[in-house]
């Protein structure tokens, strides 16, 4: 306090006495300036985004949760008010617990099979081979690809009879489905699931490879001079140091399966027979296509809480590890 | 033509907020905004020539005779229409004269007060058009004015009927059965069906519903939404008959309607199969689906779907459906008079005489000259009553839950009494 007080008599009166005094306090308060400012920047660059995100994130979401517990067309007021009917509704609807499977059969299906070839094709990739600029591209141009054109070409590919992977199929003698691999039923969702791989494979390979410039070379010579072979290099030093990438990508594939909607709305439209109705799939056609909006903001919730759970499951039981290594 | 914009609003929705469905849906105020000025605006879907061209001209003349008077005309391609008029159905910022496809969307829209009644100030049009105003009805007022009107039968391919040695077009299931062995012993397909969009399948259970119910029994289940009559198991009982002789195109649950070439229409487009069930707009559509613009051209045939044996039904009823004009609640003062123009003799007849639909206005139906359209027009004018598709009557809710379900019939993952049970159950949901 005095020190304060003293301050402007110092300076007024110039003696140098007490300028050591003096010049504390003048710091501090430059310093929480300084901090006021930042504070200020930081308001100021952040506001916009946090603005369009309560728009177009938390609105919708918000606006998501109020429709679900109310009977709506989708246009005139919102005045019938269901209370949870609209989940009962959903939650009895076999076409939305078959959806939910379906879902996490692409979750677990695309874990199973994406994550050890993109390994596969990763390690391999990283080896100095002939061409390897060009398999690279190969690998990644279709996750490049916009969904809904990706889409277009396969359905086009996989039309019965005139389609050409039909016609590859059936010239090497092969049976090819009466109603083609999108059209029947015990079918569609493994037709679909290999066509997400197609697409997708590509940005496992890609996030693999970076993770794998992180692996010192340093780890590999030492080994190499201690006589490990190739695969005893991979398995023993470059998968282990790949396992944050690797956790990830999961999290990743997780989260977009679970979202799962174009190249399903585009192949199949959710049939035949609701054999690959995605929870997405459900909710989009009860809402534009039926009107029961109610139901979808429901379908939509339920969709949002199981996202929500899995990724701070995920996040608690399975990221917290890396993080802790990082700290 | 019909219903195909409702995937793209759908994957326009779905891609901008995949967590939610409130991107399509939030707008809550039912007061639709009518301009404050002289200013009609006016959505209509006739985006090509001679179309477009004929409607500028029909909005000036308006002008001219109601000076003081502007008309805004927007013309757009069908399914944007559809899409821009989904949109402002949720905002309730509607254009003053739009269209509408009558049954239950109308009798929402009416209920949300979106719509004015007309039944006052048009009442010499709807004199006029008589019974064909009946799919725009509410309670007994009238809500919009149709402008054309059409029915849905098959299309097909003369020449692959002939090469097949079909001589006459079936009148009967039985003889729609032989023609589909004739032509499959000539190694041709049948029938195409666009099964992946649901409402074309969904046709043929209409159709079979509408041969095997009587009248009264289809009027009475549309306002009462009561299934329980044996005609319509008897009617998903058919449909599996006509199934199980395995007429349509192979990947028939994936195949979209009316979309590229490999779309139902495509196919008959393209002489890869020998016939389709659709409406009045097939024609057009063929067209815009083959290199020549031609579609079928001269090989161009129709046929009345088939009757059924011992179905109470009239084989001279017909399913079928139109566009009609309606005014939006709180639009610009003259806005009814020009739909009453553009329902007048006058009008009527140029839209008539420029092909762009089935004139409702029994003055203007011998001016079609297209030859495909005038034998609809006369197949449509000798029905004893035409069922508006059972989707649009019954409302996007309970038609769809019925689309559905006969869907899954096709998929041979549903009996007839599942199509009963499903249509029955969505309609618990509006009681």
């Amino acid at each position: 306090m005095t020190e304060v007080t003293a301050a402007p008599a110092a300076t007024s009166s110039g003696a140098a006495v007490t300028r050591g005094g003096a010049d504390a306090p003048r710091v501090t308060g430059r310093r929480q300036g300084a901090k006021r400012r930042q504070r200020l920047e930081i308001l100021l660059f952040v506001t916009p985004a946090l603005a369009l995100m309560a728009l177009f994130v938390l609105y919708p979401v918000f606006s998501a949760a109020r429709m679900s517990l109310y009977n709506w067309k989708g246009f005139g007021p919102m005045v019938d008010f269901a209370g949870l009917d609209n989940y009962t509704r959903v939650l009895r609807d076999e076409v939305f617990t078959d959806a939910v499977i379906h879902n996490f059969i692409i979750v677990f299906a695309s874990i199973a099979v994406q994550l050890p070839l993109g390994l596969a094709l990763a390690l391999l990739l990283n080896r100095r081979i002939r061409g390897r600029g060009l398999l690279r591209t190969i690998v990644f141009v279709p996750y490049v690809l916009a969904e809904v054109i990706a889409g277009v070409v396969w359905f086009q590919l996989l039309q019965p009879r005139t389609g050409l992977l039909e016609q590859a199929v059936s010239s090497v003698g092969l049976p090819v489905p009466d109603q083609g691999f999108l059209g029947t039923p015990d079918l569609a969702l493994a037709t679909v699931f290999v066509v997400l791989t197609w697409k997708y494979l590509g940005l496992a390979v890609l996030l693999f490879l970076a993770g794998l410039q992180g692996v010192p070379d340093e780890l590999h010579e030492a080994a190499q001079l201690d006589g490990a072979s190739w695969w005893q290099v991979q398995r023993r030093i470059a998968v282990p140091l790949l396992a944050p990438t690797i956790r990830t990508w999961v999290f990743l594939s997780m989260i977009g399966s679970l979202q799962l909607f174009d190249m399903v709305w585009i192949l199949t439209g959710g049939g035949p027979a609701n054999a690959t109705t995605t929870m997405v799939t459900y909710l989009i056609s009860m809402g534009t296509q039926r009107s029961n909006y109610g139901i979808a903001g429901a379908a939509s919730v339920v969709l949002f809480l199981i996202g929500f759970v899995m990724a701070l499951a995920y996040q608690f039981l399975v990221l917290r590890r890396d993080t802790k290594a990082d700290a | 033509m019909r219903r195909s914009g409702r995937a793209a609003l759908s994957v326009l929705c779905g891609s901008a907020v995949l967590f939610t469905a409130t991107a399509c849906g939030g707008g809550e105020d039912s007061t639709a905004a009518g301009s404050d000025d002289n200013t009609i605006t006016w959505w209509h879907n006739s985006n090509n020539e001679p179309g477009r061209g004929y409607y500028e001209q029909v909005a000036a003349d308006f002008e001219e005779a109601n000076p003081g008077t502007e008309v805004e005309v927007v013309a757009m391609a069908h399914e944007d229409m559809v899409d821009r008029l989904a949109a402002a159905f949720q905002s309730g910022d509607l254009p003053d004269v739009y269209m509408e496809r009558g049954g239950g969307e109308l009798a929402d829209h009416v209920e949300a007060g979106l719509v004015q009644d007309l039944s006052e100030e048009s009442a010499e049009a709807i004199d006029k058009l008589g019974g064909n105003v009946s799919g725009w009805q509410v309670d007994g007022q009238t809500y919009a004015l149709p402008f054309s009107l059409g029915v849905v039968g098959f299309w097909y391919n003369t020449a692959l009927f002939e090469q097949a040695g079909i001589t006459e077009a079936p009148q009967t299931m039985e003889e729609l059965y032989a023609a589909i062995d004739k032509l499959k012993a000539a190694g041709i397909t049948p029938i195409s069906v666009g099964a992946g969009d649901k409402w074309p399948a969904a046709h043929y259970w209409y159709y079979t519903a509408l041969r095997a119910c009587g009248q009264d029994v289809l009027e009475d289940a549309v306002t009462s939404l009561d299934f329980t009559d044996e005609c319509f198991v008897q009617a998903g009982e058919v449909l599996s008959e006509l199934l199980d002789t395995e007429p349509f195109n192979p990947g028939f649950l994936t195949t979209p309607a009316q979309e590229g070439a490999s779309s139902a229409s495509g196919l008959l487009a393209t002489d890869q199969v020998a016939m389709e069930l659709a409406g009045h707009w097939e024609p057009g559509v063929m067209q815009g689906l083959t290199d020549d613009g031609a579609g079928l051209g001269e090989n161009t045939g129709w046929f009345a779907f088939p009757a059924i044996e011992g179905g109470d039904g009239d084989p001279e009823a017909q399913l079928g459906g139109g566009d009609a004009w309606a005014v939006s609640t709180g639009a610009t003062d003259g806005s009814v008079d020009l739909v009453n123009y553009l329902l007048s003799d006058e009008v009527q007849t140029g839209f008539a005489e420029n092909d762009m639909g089935l004139p409702t206005n029994p003055a203007a139906t011998s001016a079609v000259s297209d030859p495909a359209l005038a034998q609809l027009l006369e197949v449509r004018d000798a029905a004893p009553y035409i069922q508006l598709y059972f989707d649009t009557a019954f409302g996007q809710s309970v038609g769809g839950a019925m689309n559905d379900s006969i869907a899954l019939l096709f998929a041979d993952q549903a009996t007839p009494q599942d199509i009963v049970d499903a249509t029955m159950q969505a309609a618990e949901l509006e009681k």
